[in-house]
């Protein structure tokens, strides 16, 4: 079978020198980077744990911007997949219309990271937008949406969770495979419809759980588009998420190595969440339904 | 039991206000699944009519009413944001994306095809590691390697080129599309290839007039997915492209924004329009495909 071993490399080969030049060596680099001072125009010079020690203990944008991240991916993340879990659950149901709902809940996936939405956004929630409009219509008082920092940052929530369609297709496909003969089984034994969601549904579902749950979490910490576009980080820093803080460092104000430190420290709290969700799926993802694993 | 003890005639009435409760909950419950349903519908879909509606509106027409039919329907938004504050039309940034995303997705699926039909069909040493590679880069945040792929490109001569767009896309980098053919390869029968192979088909010929045809579907998934992801980034060409003779639609819009929004709404709303109507048309002419594609890869969790 040499041959054979041969070809499969031979098909492999864009892959691997993919892999190589522009994932392996510069994840490398940019390791390297962030312990040192480079300006692009002299050559990087070697500074120890001194840009760490300075996000750390020194740096207060990025105390701010760590802050940010975090209540907005810990917001954005479980109100997108709770909301694309709940309506796929509706979905699921013998409804007519099914491909038109499915359909009309997915155009914004298809459309919501381009910078025409986000354009959109900042119309919709301007001091006299649409949004604005439609509350004063109801009798309550119009909001002061990018002007106030505690509101600023839930825009941008409000439009990652307004494209739930990617995440809840994945929800209603996995949904519809469920064995019919399941519920059929948990109703003779009396259950209810919200026992049986509970104990029969949700149980079947969480290898997909686990799997938006993730990828959900990688994209939300990495959110550029938004902020950039919709609020520029303001007002008070209260959307400078730390994307937006690593490309102004870097692309800016030529800090190319602090800006790999951040990056290092975003990249250090992704995976570390990441291989918490992997090693806790053991307890609470069922796999025993699923013939294919 | 105690139907048992009953007169006939009570049995039956019970039952029947019985069937009746249970036909009337589930009126019920239909009617609230289908409000919910379109309420959450016109959420979803009302900005995006608005913005339809605003782009043919007059500026003090904008922000002086929630309606999306404008009173006095006019082009100019169209016509003077076509013509941009820059020395090039609309059309120039429309033509600057189509050369990226052409190269770019033709790229894609030659590099990803070639790349699942190794890990699909072949033995070779170090499998398991490297397919652990492609879900290793496919949660990689981009954030990290961003960096040193900006002073790679530099170094290269790249910047200011379409190059750092089309290149790492060429030779597989998008690890999700590879992830998923391989998923749909594997589940394809081998039996057409073995009787390919002993006709003499060599492992190239058996690729393109046996793996490829059947891998139809799911290549479509990958090229209208490339091409979507594309048309929408920003990021990229912000960093990479600096001459405004070269800029996509993406950072043109951001152009327009910074230097006409004070005043000129309808210019940037109706640029808006047109910059989504591409993947609009490629959406609702193709959607099977999208929803099959993003079901597949959610399969396997």
């Amino acid at each position: 079978m040499r041959s054979q071993r041969f070809l499969g490399y031979a098909y492999l080969a864009p892959y691997l020198i993919g892999l190589v030049i522009f994932t392996a060596i510069p994840f490398l680099t940019s390791l390297y980077l962030s312990f040192t001072s480079y300006d692009l125009m002299s050559s990087p010079q070697w500074t120890g744990l001194s840009n760490y020690e300075r996000l750390f203990t020194r740096d207060r944008t990025f105390d701010k911007s760590l802050t940010v991240t975090l209540v907005y991916v810990f917001s954005t993340v479980p109100l997108k997949l709770a909301f694309a879990l709940f309506i796929a659950a509706i979905l699921n149901y013998k409804l007519k219309f099914i491909n038109f709902f499915r359909t009309a809940f997915y155009v914004p996936s298809i459309l919501g990271g381009s910078i025409a939405i986000a354009v959109l956004w900042r119309y919709l929630f301007s001091a006299e937008g649409l949004v604005n409009m439609a509350i004063a219509s109801i009798g309550f008082t119009p909001v002061d949406w990018f002007g106030d920092p505690t509101n600023a940052l839930f825009t941008i929530t409000l439009l990652r969770c307004w494209q739930f369609g990617s995440a809840m297709v994945i929800f209603l496909a996995a949904l519809q495979s469920i064995d019919k003969s399941l519920y059929e089984a948990a109703s003779i034994d009396g259950a209810g419809k919200v026992t049986t969601f509970f104990f029969v549904t949700l149980p079947l579902l969480t290898p997909v759980i686990f799997f938006n749950l993730v990828m959900q979490m990688v994209q939300a910490f990495q959110e550029f588009n938004g902020p950039y576009i919709i609020t520029q980080g303001g007002p008070l820093k209260s959307t400078y998420l730390l994307p937006l803080y690593i490309y102004e460092e870097a692309f800016k104000k030529f800090n190319m190595g602090y800006a790999s430190a951040i990056a290092w420290v975003l990249f250090a709290i992704i995976m570390v969440l990441t291989l918490v969700a992997f090693w806790s799926s053991k307890k609470w993802v069922y796999y025993a339904g699923d013939k294919r694993s | 039991m105690t139907d048992m003890t009953l007169p006939k005639t009570a049995a039956r009435t019970a039952d029947e206000a019985a069937a009746a409760k249970r036909a009337r909950m589930d009126l019920i419950s239909a009617v609230v699944r289908y409000s919910l349903l379109f309420g959450v519908g016109f959420l979803m879909l009302y900005p995006l009519i608005w913005l339809v509606g605003a782009s043919f509106k007059t500026n003090s027409e904008i922000f002086a009413g929630a309606g999306f039919l404008p009173e006095s329907p006019t082009l100019e938004g169209y016509v003077q944001g076509w013509q941009t504050s820059t020395p090039y039309t609309f059309g120039r940034f429309f033509w600057n994306s189509f050369l990226i995303i052409l190269p770019k997705v033709i790229g894609t699926a030659i590099s990803c095809t070639m790349v699942a039909y190794a890990f699909a069909r072949f033995e070779f040493p170090f499998k398991k590691i490297l397919f652990g590679s492609v879900i290793a880069v496919l949660l990689l945040p981009n954030v990290v390697t961003r960096i040193p792929q900006y002073i790679l490109f530099r170094d290269l001569g790249w910047l200011d080129s379409f190059l750092p767009l089309w290149v790492p896309s060429a030779l597989a980098g998008d690890a999700f599309f590879v992830f998923m053919l391989v998923q749909f390869l594997r589940s394809l029968p081998t039996d057409m290839e073995e009787a390919a192979r002993v006709d003499g088909a060599n492992s190239l010929q058996t690729l393109i007039f046996i793996v490829v045809p059947m891998l139809g579907p799911a290549l479509v998934s990958v090229c209208l997915f490339q091409f979507m992801w594309t048309m929408n980034d920003f990021l990229g060409p912000l960093i990479y492209i600096s001459s405004v003779d070269k800029y996509p639609v993406s950072l043109a819009l951001k152009l327009s924004i910074d230097t006409t929004e004070a005043f000129e709404w309808n210019r940037i709303l109706a640029m808006s329009v047109l910059t989504i109507t591409p993947a609009l048309v490629v959406f609702f002419a193709a959607q099977r495909y999208f929803i099959e594609g993003i079901s597949a890869g959610g399969r396997k969790g």
